[in-house]
């Protein structure tokens, strides 16, 4: 059971931004994907839970090929996914206690009773109580992207999606995140995929570091490796060194 | 030689355009149908959109209703003055605004004010990855965004346009009172002289396509823009021009299908 891409093909019009994706994701690891602004980040996540198809490659969920499922089993599986989006992403003709509670209305197996408990609790957890009835357009940027990840982890999902979950947050508030990414790990088993720039989150929390470049992962290991890793590409990037980088061919 | 055809070129480029915003807007409606289903995803979001997409045009329907009963006789009693009597006002008010100027009027007030509302509140929703996000919380888009306000379109849509109808045939009443010499008895006279119920139902099937075709392609724009602002901008004018032209497409076709 683990989250496997393999040989991920997917372009925009003439511009390729995968070409040849493979990472695999084990059970219970939390796995963070570095790379630069525009190398398909966020693209290569989105294929995880079908928001976007793969023009070729497959995609594992545990026991499902994503990209061959119909569209009633994408929905199953997605209620095993969190997804953290990148820009919040919240409803903003809703609440935030509202945004939190909608995935938690979905869930058959949930009682309704118990939701109002829930997104409090959620809320708590990513330091927003009593912000639950103001509305998105009432919360600060960093605000709005906690309110997005306590709306991914309310379903208690199996897996957590987390895009850039820390951009943009004061260093107190970040470690904060970082905690809960961690215990979420920890005391509950969630496997985490985090999309991070901030490479001392990224060692805070990663129990395996993929780098991104050119539409592949160009190395994969634990934190360890990769802050060791003799690649001039993987050390330029971490070391914030585009020198290194130069000249290498890809 | 090239200038020359430029023109043409935009025409061919514009009308090829037009033809795939169908299409899509077609195979949209056709996925919010099957999503029918889905009750309890657009069950609770009926009510509200039919309030926001009939029950708030109600004012703009009846603005424009009143004033082309006024002037519809004004111009019938300036036509027919000296050549057929003048209970005939009654006639010509009450056949051409059932018949064409309650639904098609109404129609093209509403695809500005509902399509382009409805293509720009979609639209940022999926600029802004809000429709991914229904996605990743197991909610249908279709079926949660585009099923109710569809259908409140096609529920809606006819009672404007009869409230547009019945208004404007009373503001044609009240100018033949007021302003022509015309008595009411001879006004409802006219009216009655070529009264068919059936006019009615043909105005009522008009409406509905019109209200699906408004919201169908609204929908469409909106979930199928790109880009920040500027993409919402554009797909909002473009689902108020495409569906002004489908409306007046449609009511060609009912004209020749069912009164021919
Ligand atoms: N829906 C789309 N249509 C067209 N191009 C897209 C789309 N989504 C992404 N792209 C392109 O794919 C490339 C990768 O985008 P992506 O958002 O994955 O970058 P990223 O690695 O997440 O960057 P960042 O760190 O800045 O968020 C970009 O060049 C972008 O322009
Ligand atoms: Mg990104």
């Amino acid at each position: 059971m683990s989250i496997k891409m393999v040989n991920v093909h997917r372009a925009f019009g003439e511009k390729e931004v995968l070409k040849g994706f493979s990472l695999e994701i084990q059970d219970g690891t939390t796995t963070t994907i570095i790379g630069g602004s525009g190398s398909g980040k966020s693209v290569a996540l989105k294929h995880i839970v079908g928001l976007l198809r793969p023009d070729e490659g497959n995609i594992w969920v545990d026991e499902d090929n994503v990209s061959r499922l119909d569209q009633e089993s994408v929905y199953r599986l997605r209620q095993r996914v969190g997804y953290v989006f990148q820009f919040a992403a919240l409803f903003d003709s809703m609440t935030i206690a509202e945004n939190v509670g909608l995935g938690l209305r979905r869930m058959s197996d949930f009682p309704s009773e118990g939701i109002p408990d829930r997104v409090e609790e959620c809320l708590h957890l990513v330091d927003l109580d009593g912000y639950g009835e103001r509305l998105p357009s009432q919360l600060s940027g960093g605000q709005r992207k906690r309110a997005g990840l306590a709306r991914a982890i309310a379903t208690k999902p199996k897996y957590i999606l987390y895009d850039e979950p820390t951009t943009g947050l004061d260093p107190v508030t970040t470690a904060v995140i970082d905690e809960l990414i961690v215990r979420m790990s920890e005391e509950l088993g969630v496997t985490g995929v985090v999309i991070s720039h901030d490479m001392k989150s990224v060692f805070r929390i990663s129990d395996r570091v993929a780098m991104l470049y050119d539409g592949v992962i160009r190395e994969e290991g634990t934190p360890d490796q990769i802050q060791g890793s003799d690649d001039p590409i993987v050390r330029g990037f971490i070391e914030g060194r585009p020198e290194l980088m130069e000249g290498q061919q890809t | 030689m090239s200038s020359f055809l430029a023109p043409i070129r935009m025409v061919g480029r514009g009308a090829l355009q037009a033809l795939t915003a169908v299409g899509r807007a077609g195979y949209l409606g056709t996925d919010a149908v099957r999503a029918l289903r889905k009750v309890d995803l657009w069950g609770p979001h009926l009510v509200p959109q039919m309030s926001r997409i009939g029950v708030e045009s109600v004012p703009i329907a009846l603005f424009i209703s009143m004033f082309t009963g006024v002037v519809l006789a004004l111009q019938a009693s300036y036509t027919l003055t000296g050549q057929v009597p003048l209970y005939f006002v009654g006639a010509l008010v009450g056949k051409t605004m059932i018949l064409e100027l309650g639904p098609v009027l109404t129609g093209l007030a509403l695809s500005g004010r509902v399509g382009a509302n409805i293509a720009a509140e979609i639209g940022t929703m999926r600029v802004t990855e809000q429709i991914d996000a229904l996605e990743t919380l197991a909610y249908d888009p279709v079926a949660y965004l585009v099923t109710p306000r569809v259908l409140a379109g096609a529920i809606m849509f006819p009672m404007v346009v009869i409230l547009s109808i019945a208004i404007g045939i009373a503001a044609g009443w009240g100018t033949s009172m007021a302003l022509l010499d015309i008595t009411s008895t001879e006004f409802i006279k006219g009216l009655r002289l070529f009264f068919d119920p059936w006019d009615i139902q043909f105005a009522a099937i008009k409406s509905i396509t019109f209200g699906v075709t408004v919201t169908a392609v609204g929908c469409s724009f909106g979930f199928h823009t790109r880009g920040g602002a500027e993409g919402v901008g554009q797909a909002t004018t473009r689902a108020v021009v495409i569906s002004s032209m489908i409306i007046l497409v449609l009511d060609a076709f009912w004209a020749a299908v069912l009164l021919s």
